[in-house]
C-alpha cells in the first residue's frame, strides 16, 4: 500500500486495502447496528470489493463479510496511524 | 417433568438445521402474538446416549421416531435469527421479550464456530439475561478441515456454561447436546455474571445495578441485564423500568462521566467491552493452524469472485435466475408434472369408475367428478411445479447466494426507494405471495416492509403459472416458454412503475440502512431443502383440499342451481352465471366480456388456480383434452383478448390467502383493501391497453 496516507473513513478504502476504525458514526439504528455487526473502535477492517454498481460494498472484519453502503461506511472514520 | 428449550443463535449459523435435526417432523409454525414474526416450536426427538448416528439419519417425511419417557415432553422454541438482543427490530425484541418475560427452561445458544468472534457477540448477551444456557458450536467440520483447534473446554470455563462442538448438518454431537441441556435445565443452572470490563465500565455498570435492581426484580428481569441495557441507551428498557426523573438524572451522570472517560459513545463503550473480552478469551481457545492475516483466500472468497464479479455478476445472477424457471417450466419440469398428472388422472379415473359401479347417486357422482376432480385435480396437478420452484428457491437461499443478489440489486432497487433485502420477498413472490409477504419481515422499518408488500403481488406467483400453461399450450403452441418470460417481465416492469408512483405518493424518505453478513458459501443440505418442498407441498395439498375444494363445491353448487335452487340447465340461468353476467361489461372493454372468462376472474379472487379449474368445469371439459382448446378458442375469439385476459390474471388482485397475509403483515386492514382495489385497477388499465395495442397490431 505503500506510504501514502490511511483514507480518513472506510468508504474511502481501495478494494483490498484495510484500516483501524477510529470511530463509528451514524445515527440511533444505525450506529447501533454497525456495532452489534463488530464495528467497533479498533477493529481492523478490509475493503474486499464493492457491487458491480460501485455500491454497497463488502467489508471484511472478525472473520466474516459484511456489506454495507457507501453512505453509511462513510460515517465509519479510521485511525491516521498506519496498520 | 416437561421443559421448554429456546433455540437462539445469529442468522445463517445452522439454527433452521439444528431444530430440523432436533425436532424431526414435530414442528408447528405460527406467530409470536401481537407481531408478525413467524414462531415455529417443535418437539425434542429422543435421544440415544451415545449413538451419534441416530440424529444424522436424513429422514423427515412425517415419520415419527419412538419418543422415549422422560423427554418426549420438551418443547423447543425456536427465535428468530439475530445478531444482538438491540430493540431495532421486532425479531430482535421478540427473542429477548420471550427469554425474559417467558422464562424457557434453558436456551440453545447456537454458534458458527468458523464466524467464532461475532456469534459469540449475542452469547455473551444472551448470558446476561440470566437463563440456563448450553452452547452448541456448529460447524466445526469446517474448522476441522482448517487444522484450527476450538478448546471448548477453555470457553466453557471462561463463559460459565456448558460447551458442545456439533456438526448440526451431520448431526453429529446433537445427542451429547441433548444430554446437556437436559442436565442443565433439570440443576436450573443459571450462568455466573461475567465480568466483561474493568475500570470505567465495571465502576459505571456496577453502580447502574444497584440502582436499577428494586425495580428490575420487581419486573422479575437480571438486574445486571437492565442495567447493561439501560447503559446502552436501550429505550424499552428505561419504559419497562419506569425510572424516576432522579435515577434517569443519576444514570445521564454516570454515562457522560463514562463518554468521557472512555472517548466513545455509550453503546459503543458496551460493544467494544464486550467484543474485547471476545478477542481476549479465543487468543487462549481458538488456535488457528495458519498464523497470520485473517483475510486469506477461502474457497468461498474464490465462488464469490465470480459470483460478484464487476463484470460477470449480472450475467451470472441472470443466468441463475433463468436457470431456476428453466428447471421448474422447461423440459425437466414437464416431465414431472406431466407423469404426475397421468397419476393423478388415473387415481381419480378409478375412483370415478367405482363411483358408477357402487351406483351412488347421481348428482353426487355429478359434484364429485364433474367439481371436486376436475376442480381440486387440475390444482393438484400444477403440485410439482410449484415444489421444484421452492426447491430451487431454497437451495438458492440456502447457499448463501441470495444474500449476493441482495448485494448485487442493492443499487437499483435504491432507485425505487427500497433496498436490496426488499430482493428476497420479491423473488420468493414468485413462488407464492403469501411466504413473500411474510418473508417482508425480515425488514426493519414499516416503511420498508409495507413498501415491499404492496410490491410483492407484482411478482407473479406460482399459482399462475397452471393459467399461463393452459392458454399457452391452447393459443402459443409451441413457445410456452416465450409467453410464461413475457408475463413475467411484464409483471416485473409494473413492480418498477409502481414502485416509481408509490415512491413519490406514499413512501416519502429513504429506505432503512442496509447492512448485512454475507455468509460463507456452502451446499445447501437436502434435509433441509427436502424439509422446505414438503411443508410448501403439505401447505399446497392443505390448500387444494380446504380454500379450493369449497371454492370448488361452490361454484359447482353455483353454477349447477337457479337462484330457485332449481338444476341449472345452462351456465348462463344459474347463480353464478347471473352474477357473472353482471360484472361481466366490466371487462367487455378487455376484450373478455363473456360470463365464463368473469366467472373464472371471481373464483380466481379464491385461488389463481381456479381460473383454470372454472373453465374446465364451466366448459364441462377435461382440461387436458383438446375440447379444452375448443371451449377456450369460443371464450376468448381473438388473440388480442387472450394477451388481455392474461395481463389482467397475472395483475389483478392476489387471492384470498395472500390478502389475508398481507392483512397481516401490513398491520393495517385499510391498507390491505386499498392495495386490493389498486393492483385490480392497475390490471385493468394495463389489460385495456395491451387489448387495444394488440389490436392495432392487427392480431
Amino acid at each position: 500500500m505503500g506510504k501514502r496516507e490511511t483514507p480518513a473513513t472506510v468508504a474511502a478504502l481501495q478494494p483490498g486495502e484495510s484500516g483501524i476504525v477510529q470511530a463509528v458514526g451514524g445515527e440511533g439504528a444505525l450506529h447501533r447496528h454497525l456495532l452489534d455487526m463488530g464495528i467497533t473502535p479498533g477493529v481492523k477492517v478490509t475493503l474486499i470489493k464493492t457491487a458491480p454498481m460501485g455500491d454497497p460494498l463488502e467489508l471484511h472484519l472478525r472473520g466474516y463479510s459484511l456489506t454495507l453502503r457507501r453512505a453509511d461506511a462513510a460515517t465509519i472514520t479510521l485511525r491516521e496511524a498506519d496498520a | 417433568m416437561s421443559y421448554t428449550f429456546a433455540l437462539a443463535g445469529n442468522q445463517n449459523s445452522g439454527k433452521t438445521t439444528l431444530f430440523n435435526v432436533l425436532t424431526g417432523s414435530n414442528q408447528h409454525v405460527g406467530n409470536w402474538p401481537g407481531v408478525t414474526v413467524e414462531q415455529k416450536t417443535g418437539v425434542l426427538l429422543h435421544h440415544h446416549h451415545g449413538d451419534s448416528a441416530h440424529y444424522g439419519a436424513p429422514s423427515l417425511f412425517g415419520r415419527h421416531r419412538m419418543q422415549e419417557a422422560g423427554n418426549n415432553d420438551v418443547t423447543i422454541v425456536d427465535l428468530p435469527g439475530i445478531y444482538s438482543l438491540s430493540p431495532y427490530s421486532m425479531e430482535e425484541i421478540v427473542s429477548r421479550n420471550y427469554i425474559t418475560l417467558e422464562k424457557p427452561d434453558l436456551v440453545i445458544n447456537i454458534v458458527d464456530a468458523t464466524n467464532l468472534e461475532r456469534n459469540l457477540y449475542l452469547t455473551l448477551q444472551l448470558l446476561e439475561l440470566g437463563t440456563p444456557m448450553v452452547i452448541a458450536l456448529n460447524m466445526m467440520d469446517e474448522v476441522r478441515l482448517h487444522g484450527d483447534v476450538i478448546h471448548t473446554d477453555i470457553l466453557s470455563e471462561r463463559l460459565g456454561v456448558p460447551v458442545v462442538a456439533i456438526c448440526a448438518r451431520k448431526g453429529e454431537g446433537v445427542d451429547e447436546l441433548v444430554r446437556l441441556a437436559m442436565a442443565e435445565a433439570e440443576k436450573h443452572h443459571v450462568p455466573p455474571t461475567l465480568d466483561l470490563c474493568g475500570g470505567a465500565l465495571h465502576k459505571a455498570l456496577h453502580t447502574i445495578t444497584h440502582l436499577v435492581e428494586p425495580k428490575a426484580k420487581a419486573k422479575g428481569l437480571n438486574p445486571r441485564y437492565a442495567a447493561t441495557k439501560v447503559l446502552e441507551g436501550d429505550e424499552p428498557m428505561q419504559e419497562l423500568l419506569a425510572l424516576d426523573e432522579d435515577e434517569l438524572h443519576i444514570i445521564g451522570e454516570i454515562l457522560t462521566e463514562l463518554e468521557r472517560t472512555c472517548g466513545m459513545e455509550r453503546a459503543a463503550v458496551m460493544a467494544d467491552a464486550r467484543y474485547t473480552f471476545i478477542e481476549t478469551l479465543l487468543d487462549k481457545a481458538y488456535i488457528r493452524a495458519k498464523s497470520g492475516d485473517s483475510a486469506e483466500e477461502t474457497p468461498s472468497d474464490r465462488i464469490d469472485r465470480v459470483l460478484t464479479h464487476p463484470v460477470l455478476a449480472i450475467p451470472m445472477f441472470l443466468c441463475a435466475m433463468l436457470l431456476v424457471f428453466w428447471v421448474t417450466f422447461g423440459p425437466f419440469g414437464t416431465w414431472v408434472s406431466d407423469g404426475f398428472s397421468a397419476l393423478l388422472d388415473a387415481g381419480m379415473g378409478a375412483i370415478a369408475a367405482w363411483l358408477e359401479r357402487a351406483q351412488v347417486a347421481s348428482w353426487m357422482q355429478d359434484l364429485l367428478v364433474n367439481g371436486v376432480f376436475t376442480g381440486v385435480g387440475a390444482v393438484l396437478s400444477f403440485m410439482p411445479t410449484i415444489v421444484i420452484l421452492f426447491m430451487s428457491l431454497s437451495i438458492l437461499e440456502d447457499s448463501g447466494y441470495m444474500a449476493r443478489a441482495a448485494f448485487l440489486m442493492d443499487k437499483p432497487l435504491r432507485r425505487l426507494g427500497l433496498n436490496g433485502r426488499s430482493f428476497i420477498p420479491m423473488i420468493m413472490g414468485f413462488g407464492c405471495t403469501v411466504p413473500a409477504v411474510m418473508a417482508a419481515r425480515s425488514m426493519s422499518g414499516r416503511r420498508d416492509r409495507r413498501f415491499t408488500i404492496l410490491l410483492t403481488p407484482f411478482m407473479s406467483c406460482g399459482a399462475k403459472v397452471p393459467v399461463y400453461a393452459l392458454f399457452a399450450k391452447a393459443f402459443f403452441h409451441e413457445h410456452t416458454l416465450l409467453v410464461m418470460c413475457c408475463l413475467y417481465v411484464l409483471g416485473i416492469l409494473m413492480a418498477i412503475v409502481a414502485g416509481l408512483v408509490l415512491k413519490r405518493v406514499l413512501f416519502h424518505g429513504d429506505a432503512a440502512p442496509f447492512i448485512m453478513e454475507l455468509p460463507a458459501y456452502r451446499l445447501p443440505t437436502p434435509r433441509n431443502v427436502l424439509r422446505n418442498m414438503w411443508d410448501k407441498a403439505k401447505d399446497f395439498v392443505q390448500r387444494a383440499f380446504t380454500v379450493i375444494f369449497v371454492a370448488t363445491v361452490v361454484v359447482w353448487f353455483l353454477q349447477s342451481f337457479t337462484p330457485h335452487l332449481t338444476p341449472a340447465a345452462t351456465v348462463p340461468e344459474s347463480m353464478l352465471g347471473l352474477l357473472a353476467g353482471a360484472i361481466a361489461p366490466i371487462f367487455a372493454p378487455l376484450g373478455f366480456g363473456s360470463v365464463e372468462a368473469s366467472t373464472a376472474v371471481i373464483t380466481g379472487m379464491m385461488a389463481k388456480e381456479s381460473v383454470v379449474s372454472t373453465l374446465a368445469v364451466m366448459a364441462g371439459v377435461d382440461m387436458e383434452s383438446a375440447a379444452m382448446v375448443t371451449a377456450l378458442q369460443g371464450v376468448f375469439p381473438t388473440m388480442a383478448s387472450v394477451c388481455s385476459f392474461l395481463t389482467f390474471v397475472l395483475l389483478y388482485m392476489p387471492c384470498v390467502a395472500a390478502f389475508a397475509a398481507m392483512c397481516r403483515e401490513l398491520e393495517s386492514r385499510r391498507w390491505a383493501v386499498l392495495a386490493m382495489l389498486g393492483q385490480t385497477g392497475v390490471a385493468w388499465v394495463t389489460a385495456f391497453v395491451v387489448y387495444h395495442v394488440a389490436l392495432l397490431m392487427g392480431v
